[in-house]
């Protein structure tokens, strides 16, 4: 991530030292986050994470869009916090203690339907479905992402989100797993709003971020169906399916990065315009990053849509899947028009985008992941059934 | 050389992605040397596929030159390749249409040439990988592989309205693809309920679905229905054809039309009827498949008769052709079922041969109008006598391919049904009056245009894109019998999977004493009618 910003940041005369260092501290955030067993550390990490991002989507602080942004991501972030640590407490009272392995326990001796472990259940998953911009809480998610410096975009789309996703899945498999049927339908709930409110606002977009912000949406519609289905190959499947998410959204705001330079914020879908002319490279990597995103094989973006289907069908949940798959068409739709502006509009900038070394190196990884991953998927499939291995054993569903 | 004879398959589907990456290699701006090498490794496709008529035996059962590599193993995918009679000519349609269109591209083709090459063999490579494949995640990966160089091929290098028919077929086709991915797994996790087993290897699940409930037989059908469908097309999902093909640059248009159509009614012989035999023969099914292949054929054929533009008056003709096809699949008859597949090549010959027609005149005049030309065979006369050729061939004359496939598919669904058999002869008889009554008015009378006094003929380059596609049309259409004899394993086992008892049936009556041999068959013919439709 570091290494796309340095150029993008100078441009933007916003290089700062602050930068990195905020960048830092989210990151322990989101280790500590994905690690943590005790509730209480966990709401700290996901804290530090959230006001580190606040900063950063703010950090352009002579544009507009990106005050707003971070305005409004800063009040619903606020206010989604305060509810988790409404349903944390709530956890914390009726278990007595903040550690995770016991709150399961407790929750697991109280019937399913408790109105309080259904309280906690609902603020968790409120505070948690706004950190991953899920529907309906995914209103700040277009405006940050346009606001906000493209790499910060970046990184808001794939880390925080892959990170809050560790989170809800370790909240869900555990302390949440007792009372499974009331949730299924929530999740699932959750799941077809995101995927379709995300794929047809994206249809409209001319402004490749918030295009970009709208399938983030779809997409976590689409790991959440994976917590639907709820069995192995469907928590194998988010794992992946965020893995190769981390990667290919990376990668496709890498090349947005790549277009900006004084004067043009290259976020438009008019600035891609004959971009295999200019650089037939970041054309082709563009076109893989799309594909990937969109579900076509061989990328690794396919191989996680075709575990979550998998998920699915094994258990029984075929309207879902017919959903599910049905949704791919818009996002081919929309994912398909950056593609064309990039493969099939005329030349309208004659600006040839170059890459620095440390954004070749950014890209050349992320593709090779798209292609890799989706061409030989085994090792990394493995990586994601590992993954999923609590602290504290095995799930053995 | 051993190496080459075990491993044919592989090198005959990665030839032309070899020739696509060399191509990288070379910078954009040489690109005649990028039409060359395009042109190479069109060629090599096909040469390196020639051994496989010497060495692909027509008497042996099950599917030959297998190879089988691990792939996925966490999810049961293998890299399996291997053919039978009715793949095998499938591919060889495939590396001759894929090396004449590259060959037709040589001056229609002036921008961009570098990508047009490297997407024309990546498709080359995604067609070959769908017959070859014998793992259904393999087959899927390559059906879907095939759409994103079509895609660019149409909209980068097609006419006016590229953008809109390039997206709509891939929208379209996407459609029906992951309905078809749905079914797939539902296949794929039946199997591992009923075993255990996680595999996606096609030989392993065929001899496991037959088993499956009607019921789930019939929701698997409709899944991979839509893809086949799409594909084919039948009505009514045939609205993105004529769009794609007139919009596509000339050898775009030869391949969809002579290659990707085909994939939907292999998809239909190869999975749909074996796979889910009881589904595909229960009587709605059959009835549904009827009635849309019998509209196909007749509405087809009328819409054609009003177009005035040549390249969509023969996208529609596809439709028209196609519907033939899906009529004598499921008749689920040995004929219907081989004349069916062969027509399908003939349809690749003869309307792959159209397009390049077309697209000859177009590269002169660039325009495709029918009204803007009439008397050509004055100034073109070579152009003539080939064009009526394929037109005969088109719309069945004896002594040509169409005729051959036409009857083997009437004579197979005659058994089952006369009336559907009445219906297809009536798409015949205007088949012959579209495809004339264009001949006509474009070749014949005295030339109405000033810009066509001076047209010139076939150069040498496309005669040698025509020649090979009208001998072929000629051999299939004299001596179909090699043909045929490649047909004859696969469909027998498939026939007997979706019509068990067929051939007991047959040879019951045959074994009667009758009239010597050559009566029998009408004999045969009278009493297993009645049988197969009580049946149902």
């Amino acid at each position: 991530m570091a290494t796309k910003q340095v150029r993008y940041m100078e441009i933007e005369a916003e290089h700062h030292g602050e930068y990195y260092a905020l960048m830092l501290f989210a990151t322990i955030g989101m280790m500590f986050m994905t690690s943590g067993i005790d509730i209480v550390v966990q709401f700290i990490a996901l804290e530090t994470m959230a006001i580190s991002f606040y900063v950063l989507a703010g950090f352009l602080r002579h544009d507009r869009r990106s005050n707003e942004g971070a305005l409004k991501y800063v009040l619903l972030g606020a206010f989604s916090s305060g509810i988790l640590a409404y349903g944390f407490s709530i956890m914390y009272g009726l278990s007595g203690s903040t550690n995770l392995q016991q709150i399961t326990v407790a929750f697991t001796l109280r019937a399913p339907a408790d109105v309080l472990v259904l309280l906690s259940l609902v603020t968790v998953s409120a505070g948690l479905f706004f950190k991953v911009a899920a529907v309906p809480f995914h209103q700040w998610a277009p405006d940050v992402y346009e606001g906000a410096p493209t790499s910060i975009t970046a990184y808001v789309s794939v880390a925080s989100k892959t990170a809050s996703f560790a989170l809800l899945l370790r909240l869900f498999q555990t302390a949440f797993w007792a009372s499974r049927e009331n949730w299924t339908l929530l999740v699932a709930g959750v799941a077809v709003a995101s995927m379709t409110v995300g794929n047809l606002a994206a249809i409209t977009q001319t402004n490749i971020k918030r295009l970009l912000a709208y399938s983030s949406i779809s997409h976590v519609g689409y790991v959440l169906l994976g917590l639907v289905a709820g069995n192995e190959t469907g928590f194998q499947g988010m794992a992946f399916y965020l893995f190769a998410y981390t990667f290919m959204n990376t990668g496709a705001f890498a090349i947005v990065i790549l277009l900006r330079r004084k004067g043009l914020i290259g976020d438009d879908l008019e600035d891609l315009n004959g971009l295999s002319q200019r650089n037939p490279g970041a054309a082709v990597l563009l076109l893989i990053f799309m594909l990937s995103l969109a579900g076509i094989p061989p990328t690794a973006g396919f191989i996680g849509k075709y575990y979550i289907f998998l998920s699915l069908i094994q258990t029984r949940h075929y309207w879902l899947a017919v959903f599910a798959v049905l949704y791919i068409i818009p996002a081919v739709y929309y994912y398909f028009r950056i593609v064309k502006h990039a493969w099939m509009r005329e030349v309208t900038d004659t600006v040839r985008p170059v890459a620095s070394p440390a954004q070749a190196v950014a890209l050349t990884v992320t593709v090779f992941i798209s292609l890799v991953a989706g061409i030989y998927p085994e090792p990394f499939v493995r990586l994601a059934g590992y993954s999923l291995f609590l602290p504290f054993g095995p799930l053995g569903r | 050389m051993e190496f080459f004879r075990q491993h044919i398959l592989s090198v005959v589907l990665f030839t032309p992605v070899a020739g696509a990456v060399l191509a990288l290699f070379i910078p954009r701006e040489k690109d005649e040397a990028h039409r060359v090498l395009g042109n190479v490794f069109g060629m090599l496709g096909f040469i390196v596929s020639v051994p496989l008529v010497w060495w692909f035996n027509p008497d042996a059962a099950g599917f030959q030159f297998k190879e089988n590599l691990d792939w996925i193993p966490s999810i049961g995918a293998h890299y399996t390749l291997g053919i039978d009679g009715i793949s095998f000519l499938l591919v060889m349609l495939t590396t001759v249409l894929g090396a004449i269109s590259i060959l037709s591209s040589w001056s229609a083709i002036q921008l961009r040439k570098k990508e047009y090459y490297i997407l024309f063999l990546l498709l080359q490579t995604g067609m070959l990988g769908v017959f070859m494949s014998l793992d259904f995640f393999l087959f899927y990966v390559f059906w879907e592989v095939m759409l994103v160089p079509m895609y660019f091929l149409i909209g980068v290098w097609g006419s006016d309205r590229r953008l809109y028919a390039a997206i709509k077929f891939f929208l379209y086709t996407l459609a029906g693809s992951v309905l078809m991915l749905l079914a797939i797994l539902g296949i794929y996790f039946k199997y591992y309920e009923m075993s255990g087993v996680y595999t996606f290897d096609i030989l392993t699940l065929l001899s496991a679905t037959p088993s499956f409930p009607l019921a789930l037989q019939q929701w698997l059908f409709w899944g991979l229905f839509f893809a086949f469908a799409i594909k084919v097309p039948m009505f009514p999902f045939h609205t993105w054809l004529p769009d794609a093909h007139t919009e596509a640059p000339t050898a775009g248009s030869v391949i969809l039309a002579g290659v990707l159509l085909k994939m939907g009614t292999y998809g239909f012989v190869r999975f749909s009827l074996p796979m889910l035999p009881q589904a595909s023969s229960s009587r709605t099914i059959v009835a549904v498949m009827a009635t849309l292949s019998i509209i196909a054929i007749i509405y087809g054929a009328l819409v054609c008769m009003m177009q005035k533009d040549m390249k969509k008056l023969i996208a529609y003709s596809s439709v028209s052709h196609l519907g033939f096809c899906t009529l004598g699949i499921f008749a689920l008859t040995p004929h219907g079922l081989s004349g069916s597949i062969l027509q399908q090549i003939n349809h690749g010959i003869s309307t792959g041969a159209l397009f390049l027609i077309v697209g000859i005149l177009y590269e002169r005049r660039h325009t495709r109008l029918i009204s803007e030309f009439g008397g050509l065979s004055t100034p073109m006369p070579n152009f003539a006598a080939i064009y009526l050729i394929i037109s005969l061939s088109s719309l069945g004359m004896p002594l040509l391919n169409g005729f051959i496939g036409e009857f083997t598919i009437l004579r197979g669904v005659f058994e089952v049904s006369k009336s559907w058999a009445a219906w297809g002869v009536i798409g015949i008889i205007l088949g012959a009056a579209y495809l004339l009554w264009l001949y006509q008015r474009v070749m014949f009378g005295s030339v109405s245009n000033p810009a066509n006094e001076r047209l010139p003929d076939l150069n040498a380059r496309e005669f040698a894109t025509l020649v090979p596609l009208v001998a072929l049309a000629l051999w299939i259409g004299v001596y179909p019998k090699p043909f045929f004899r490649y047909l004859d394993r696969p469909v027998r086992q498939i026939v007997e999977r979706v019509n068990p008892g067929y051939y007991e049936r047959t040879e019951r009556v045959n074994a009667q004493p009758t009239a010597p041999s050559a009566d029998s068959a009408p004999a045969a013919a009278a009493p297993t009618k009645p049988t197969a439709r009580e049946r149902k």
